[in-house]
């Protein structure tokens, strides 16, 4: 029901247009002759507000009309009387105002009473009705019903707009220039008289709306600056005998609950079955505090409670070495690039730290990773397994064998003495003769030299028709034979060098044995091969013989007596060995069907026995039972060469996949000793007739030399040293040292490389 | 005869995986996990795996069957199953919006000790000496740490509380051994009872939580190193027949200071400060005790008795190295390490008034003989003490002695802050400063006392030139001994050749040339010049090329243990040299950089 109307007093300056010419602040008159003004304003102020003079409170009034007069005050003390008072002002106040426009308003306001003096005064503005009475802000502005349009549109007409009940509103008369001019000089409120754009009218503003408007272009408080009003302790803390309100209690409030009465009465028959028990007084102290006490009162007594696993405690963490100082010596901090090596590393997580100088403790930072680190040491300590681990302390010298020294096992070949050049391709294969003075060769540019061992001079070269793949001198000293393996053919050639009643005996005996071999030839099975004789020009040069074979010759290889010679045809298929004898040109195939490709033969130095050495085997036959007597497992994966001890008892193996193997016949069918000390292939293994050494040509250039002992004690077994390593050749073709071959006298070897060379070393 | 099936015995039986465990013990991984961090359970590794795995060979988590059997016994299962109905129970009420229940429940939530854990893991008190390492450090670290959500203010100050009490017992019983500022923090090594103990101290320094650190884990471990380290502070402290929870001697005496906290807070503190010494029970008869002690190892053996006795007066001059010193610690300084290290050599500390609690004494003091500062520059100097920088207190500790001072002024560059705990074998790189320390450690044994003379003199400019004229020959000398070394493989056969190939030709020179200018012939011969024989080398050569044949006789079987062994040790021979080279070229800036200064 309280209606505020200290809202209301703006809302006329609102629709006022103040931008009259006026200037509010310079212009203002003294104080003195505003009395009577002011009240005017107040009319102005509450024409036509308040439909319900109800409506206002003392308070409001008594803030408002500080300069009212008395009739006011009266007003104050009684609404009724104020109802009373309107009636007269109606009667007192313009008559002609009422006219028109009053119709619309049912009750004037209180302050009407006010503005009637000074509008019976100033008779000029209120000629018109004054419509300005009925005015309210908070409503729609009735009197002129055009709404919220821009006035210029009615300029040219002589109407504002229309009232209520649709009747057109007519503009107040206006004055000319002169008029204007009078007033102005007249008046002496014409500076704060403005006129309502929507009605026409001119306003005066009384002196608190002036002051309202100062107060808001000084963006001060338009009200004024009573801000401070009387607190009302209206919930006071004091006890008062009436209540606040006077609303009567709710009946239920006086029914007892019964949802109160059901918790209670469960919580009585808690308490009665002793469900329900009072809440213990907690005491801090005990309950948060651990409380240590002796723990481990006697140590000496062993836990009967042991656990039953050893217990293995947690390694410790490592601890800390220079680099990790804050100060370390200068020579521990790493270089620019290693730092930036280990900030990758930091970013990977492999390390944490890097070793840092600093000037002075007090610059050190904290170390970012510390929690981590010991969250990882945590994680460590639990889920980890542990091991004891016994950390082998071993002396790498003591993993060494014991061996005698290379020095103590002299002679052996050390130093290159003679390098044989001439050739010019592969050299294949060489062999020295009996004696040691010269020294065979074969090689890829289809020629055989034969040189002088003791000059490193090409005493002779045999052109042959193809490339050579096999030489072999006759180990028989009192002959001078060669035997080439080229291609598909054995050549026999006397070289015709050193003495000359041996060689000239040589050649007599090939031909005597010639005639003795013809007449029974025919009768016999299908030859195997066929058996040619040089002769003249071809004669002189040297060749002596020719063997045809079907296939590809790999190898050629004498017995120990000089008469029989074996080839080896690894294509050969059912004849993939044959053996001949020189003495009656005969030719013989002692397999029916070879066990697997061979890859070489060889004779056994003093019993009839045949090494054939398959892709993986070694089988050794007995030549005079025609029967296999051993089957040797190589473990290789592709046997290269094969060579026999002058004893017989032990073979060396060289294979494909850079072994050595020695078997020791005695011993068992698989390998003594197998040697890795290639890396590359091994071409050729070969043993010292008289010396106990042995040595393998490898693709890697080199030839390693091992001292072999074999002791004629069975008990003993073959000890093995390798005294040097042989360096010299180079790479050709992807290939290295293809053959070596000692001297049959000296401990020199002879090494035949895929470079052209053949390399003596003494 | 019961036949023998596949996977009824051994590996296959003895092993049990994780998840089976956890099948069998009814438990949620979280709490077997914290089980296991309890009970010290670790995982195994099966020798025979694919018995283990019976026969699928696919790697797992393995258990000994035995461990868990011995789990499945343990009373704290229960209080595991106990909190999970709890925190049921909670999450209900909080959710019904209950606030009665939910403080009635919180009151009742289940504790566990962990006492009995305790004795069971260490039946021994040596046992739990023994692995106090990681137990220290935890709580040095939790002692620092800020709280949060996941690490609980009372296990802070727990932690902080246990982690004084330690110090005090190893400052009373004068256990430090050795002390060392690394980039991580600060290293103390004790002994206690015969056990080396080595715990990280963190540099005093906010340190950020990772985010992706499971801190449960951590706690778990907390939880039982605190209760590791209370029951052994216990014991250790009736080991001295001190009271335990710590008591002053002088408790009560200067209560001034402190009128803004609490009063348990203001011991706390006071005692946090280790300034003073604490309360023993017995006061009397502790002066005596090692007096009559024998060595028992040989007593037959005079020389062994002689040696023990020294040694013991050496270790008793050691545990006295700062007795009858008085320290003044300026700020900026790690106060609480520094005063823990002085306290436990017999020195006495103290600081500001306005810095800390515990301030005995004040800067004014004239007894005061020496101050530590960390800044280059000192304001107001006493003339009556020595101002010197931290790490003199750190290297004095580790080479036993009091060392000269003059190299730690302040604004003086430092030298090197060396690791007491690298034990040099022979053939590793000694830095020379090392070999220094050593030299003066020996200095000290042998009765010559030149450093000790130079430090005592008054602190001459022109001494302090003198002696690091002297130092640097020192290093010269060293380095021309390296380069020596060196190059004793190469120059030496070289030089040896030489002088007999000089003097060869000197006794044939005479001989032989005449001859050629006599006879002027068509054909010339040339004097032929004697072939160098380098006779060292070709025996070096021969060595080694014997070792290479040697080497490739070796079995199979070791070939591949020989060849691991002399990578390593070739990495670790290249390392030293590297290290050695680095030396050489920063001694020579340094003398370059030195007469340039000059």
């Amino acid at each position: 029901m309280a209606a505020v109307t200290t809202k209301r007093k703006i809302s006329p300056v609102e629709d006022i247009d103040i931008n009259n010419g006026v200037n509010l602040f310079v212009d203002e008159p003294p104080d003195s002759e505003d009395d009577d003004d002011t009240t005017d304003s107040d009319s102005s102020e509450y024409s036509g507000l308040e439909d319900e003079p109800d409506t206002e409170d003392e308070g409001d009034d008594e803030e408002e009309d500080d300069e009212d007069d008395e009739d006011e005050e009266e007003d104050e003390e009684d609404d009724d009387a104020e109802n009373d008072e309107d009636g007269e002002d109606e009667d007192e106040s313009d008559v002609e105002d009422s006219a028109e426009e009053a119709s619309s308003h049912s009750k004037p306001t209180s302050q009407e009473i006010v503005t009637a003096g000074p509008d019976v005064k100033e008779g000029k503005i209120t000629q018109l009705p004054d419509e300005y009475e009925y005015d309210s802000s908070d409503e729609e502005d009735i009197r002129n019903t055009v709404g919220n349009i821009p006035m210029e549109w009615y300029r040219d007409y002589p109407h504002l707009g229309y009232d209520v009940e649709g009747k057109k509103l007519l503009k107040p008369e206006k004055g000319d220039e002169l008029d204007e001019f009078l007033d102005k000089m007249e008046n002496p409120d014409y500076w704060r008289t403005v006129s309502n754009k929507l009605t026409g009218q001119k306003v005066l503003l009384s002196k608190e709306d002036v002051k309202i408007i100062q107060n808001m272009q000084k963006f001060k408080n338009p009200v004024g600056s009573d801000m401070y009003e009387p607190w009302i302790d209206f919930f006071t803390n004091e006890k008062m005998i009436h209540p606040v309100s006077n609303r009567p209690e709710t009946k239920a409030s006086f029914i007892p609950s019964r949802w109160e009465m059901l918790k209670v009465s469960q919580m009585v028959h808690a308490l009665k079955m002793g469900w329900m028990k009072p809440t213990p007084i907690r005491k801090p102290d005990e309950e948060d505090e651990n409380n240590f006490y002796m723990l481990w009162k006697d140590d000496e007594e062993p836990e009967i409670t042991r656990q039953y696993r050893q217990y293995i405690p947690a390694p410790k963490v490592r601890l800390p070495g220079h680099a990790e100082s804050y100060n370390p010596p200068e020579e521990y901090l790493p270089s620019e690039k290693t730092v930036e090596r280990l900030k990758k590393e930091i970013a990977r997580g492999k390390t944490r730290t890097i070793p840092q100088k600093f000037s002075s403790l007090r610059l050190v930072p904290g170390f970012k990773n510390f929690i981590r680190e010991r969250f990882e040491r945590c994680l460590d300590l639990y889920l980890c397994p542990r091991q004891r681990k016994v950390r082998m302390n071993v002396n790498p010298d003591d993993l060494i064998p014991k061996l005698p020294k290379p020095r103590d096992l002299q002679p052996f070949p050390t130093t290159e003495y003679l390098v044989f050049k001439g050739h010019k391709g592969i050299i294949r294969t060489i062999s020295p003769d009996p004696k040691g003075q010269w020294i065979a060769s074969g090689c890829d540019d289809k020629t055989v030299k034969i040189w002088e061992v003791a000059t490193g001079r090409c005493i002779k070269t045999f052109n042959v028709e193809a490339k050579v793949k096999g030489v072999a001198w006759n180990p028989n000293p009192s002959l001078s034979i060669i035997v080439v393996a080229v291609e598909t053919s054995l050549i026999i050639i006397n070289p015709q060098v050193g003495d000359k009643l041996i060689c000239s005996k040589t050649d007599l005996l090939i031909n005597s044995f010639e005639d003795v071999e013809l007449p029974p030839g025919p009768t016999d099975k299908p030859k195997v091969t066929e058996w040619e004789l040089y002769e003249d020009e071809e004669y002189e040069l040297g060749f002596r013989l020719k063997i045809k074979h079907q296939r590809e010759i790999s190898q050629v290889t004498w017995h120990g007596k000089g008469d029989y010679f074996a080839s080896t045809m690894p294509k050969g298929e059912s004849k993939s060995v044959l053996i001949h004898q020189l003495m009656k040109r005969r030719s013989q195939n002692p397999f029916s069907k070879p066990k697997g490709l061979v890859q070489c033969v060889l004779f056994h130095p003093i019993r009839p026995f045949l090494f054939v050495a398959t892709q993986r085997y070694v089988r050794i036959y007995n030549l005079m039972k025609q029967s296999l007597s051993k089957k040797l497992l190589s473990n290789c994966q592709w046997i290269s060469s094969m060579a026999v001890h002058p004893g017989g008892d032990n073979v060396i193996i060289g294979s494909y996949d850079s072994k050595l193997a020695w078997f020791d016949l005695d011993l068992s069918t698989k390998p003594y000793h197998t040697l890795r000390h290639h890396t590359k292939a091994l071409r050729s293994v070969t043993y010292h007739k008289r010396y106990p050494l042995f040595a393998s040509a490898s693709d890697d250039l080199s030839v390693i030399v091992c001292h072999g002992m074999v002791y004629s004690d069975l008990l003993q077994n073959p000890l093995i040293v390798p005294v040097k390593v042989l360096r010299g050749h180079k790479a050709a073709k992807g290939l290295g040292v293809l053959d070596c071959q000692f001297h049959p006298s000296q401990p020199w070897i002879f090494t035949a490389g895929a470079d052209g060379t053949i390399r003596l070393y003494t | 005869m019961k036949r023998k099936r596949k996977y009824e015995s051994g590996s296959a039986t003895a092993f049990i995986t994780r998840n089976q465990a956890l099948r069998k013990l009814q438990l949620s991984l979280k709490d077997f996990r914290q089980l296991c961090i309890l009970k010290g359970i670790y995982p195994q590794e099966p020798k025979k795996l694919k018995q283990a795995t019976k026969g699928s060979g696919i790697t797992r988590t393995f258990y000994f069957v035995k461990d868990i059997n011995y789990l499945s016994h343990e009373p704290l299962i229960v209080k595991f199953r106990q909190t999970k109905r709890f925190m049921k129970r909670l999450t209900k009420a909080i959710h019904k919006k209950n606030d009665d229940a939910v403080a009635r429940i919180k009151a009742s939530r289940p504790k566990y000790k962990l006492d009995h854990i305790v004795k069971e893991r260490y039946p021994s008190f040596i046992d739990a000496v023994r692995d106090l390492d990681d137990c220290l450090t935890m709580c040095f670290l939790f002692a620092t740490l800020p709280t949060s959500f996941t690490v609980k203010t009372r296990s802070v100050q727990l932690c902080r509380r246990l982690t004084v009490e330690f110090q005090h017992f190893v400052i009373t019983s004068q256990a430090l051994r050795k002390v060392f500022i690394s980039i991580k923090g600060i290293y103390y090594q004790a002994e206690i009872m015969g056990q080396t103990i080595t715990w990280i101290v963190p540099h005093k320094v906010g340190y950020q939580q990772p985010s992706d650190i499971d801190f449960k884990i951590m706690r778990t471990f907390v939880d039982f190193y605190t209760t590791l380290l209370g029951f052994t502070n216990f014991r250790l402290y009736h080991s001295l027949n001190l009271h335990y929870p710590p008591q002053l001697q002088l408790a009560g005496a200067k209560d001034e200071t402190e009128t803004k906290c609490l009063k348990s807070e203001a011991t706390e503190e006071r005692l946090a400060a280790m300034t003073q010494t604490l309360k023993a029970m017995v006061t009397d008869n502790i002066e005596d005790a090692d007096v009559d002690e024998f060595p028992v190892g040989n007593p037959d053996d005079p020389d062994f008795i002689e040696k023990a006795k020294l040694e013991s007066e050496k270790l008793n001059q050691f545990q006295n190295l700062f007795k009858g010193k008085k320290f003044f610690l300026n700020r900026e300084i790690p106060r609480e390490s520094i005063t823990f290290i002085i306290r436990s050599f017999g020195g006495e500390v103290s600081w500001d008034k306005s810095l800390a609690v515990g301030a005995s004494y004040q800067e004014s003091d004239e007894s005061i003989t020496h101050q530590i500062v960390d800044r280059p520059t000192v304001e107001k100097q006493f003339l009556s003490r020595y101002y010197i920088q931290p790490q003199w207190i750190f290297d004095c500790v580790n080479s036993q002695m009091l060392i000269p001072v003059e190299d730690y002024f302040p604004g003086v560059e430092l030298p090197p802050h060396l690791s007491p705990f690298v034990k040099e074998k022979e053939g590793d790189y000694v830095p020379a400063e090392r070999k220094q320390q050593m030299r003066r450690q020996q200095g000290i044994d042998s009765g010559v006392e030149e450093d000790d003379g130079l430090m005592e003199d008054e602190d001459d400019d022109d001494e302090d030139e003198e002696e690091a004229v002297e130092e640097e020959e020192d290093d010269d000398d060293e380095e021309e001994e390296d380069e020596e070394e060196d190059d004793s493989d190469e120059n030496s056969d070289d030089e040896e050749e030489e002088t007999p190939k000089k003097s060869k030709k000197d006794v044939k020179k005479p001989v032989k040339t005449p001859k050629p200018a006599k006879k002027p012939k068509d054909m010339a011969v040339t004097p032929g010049s004697v072939e160098k024989v380098n006779v060292n080398r070709k025996v070096q050569q021969q060595e080694k090329e014997e070792k290479r044949l040697a080497e490739m006789m070796i079995p199979k079987k070791k070939k591949r243990l020989y060849e691991t062994i002399v990578k390593s040790q070739t990495r670790r021979d290249t390392k030293i040299q590297q290290l050695k080279d680095k030396r050489k070229v920063i001694n020579r800036r340094n003398k370059l950089s030195k007469a340039g200064g000059e």
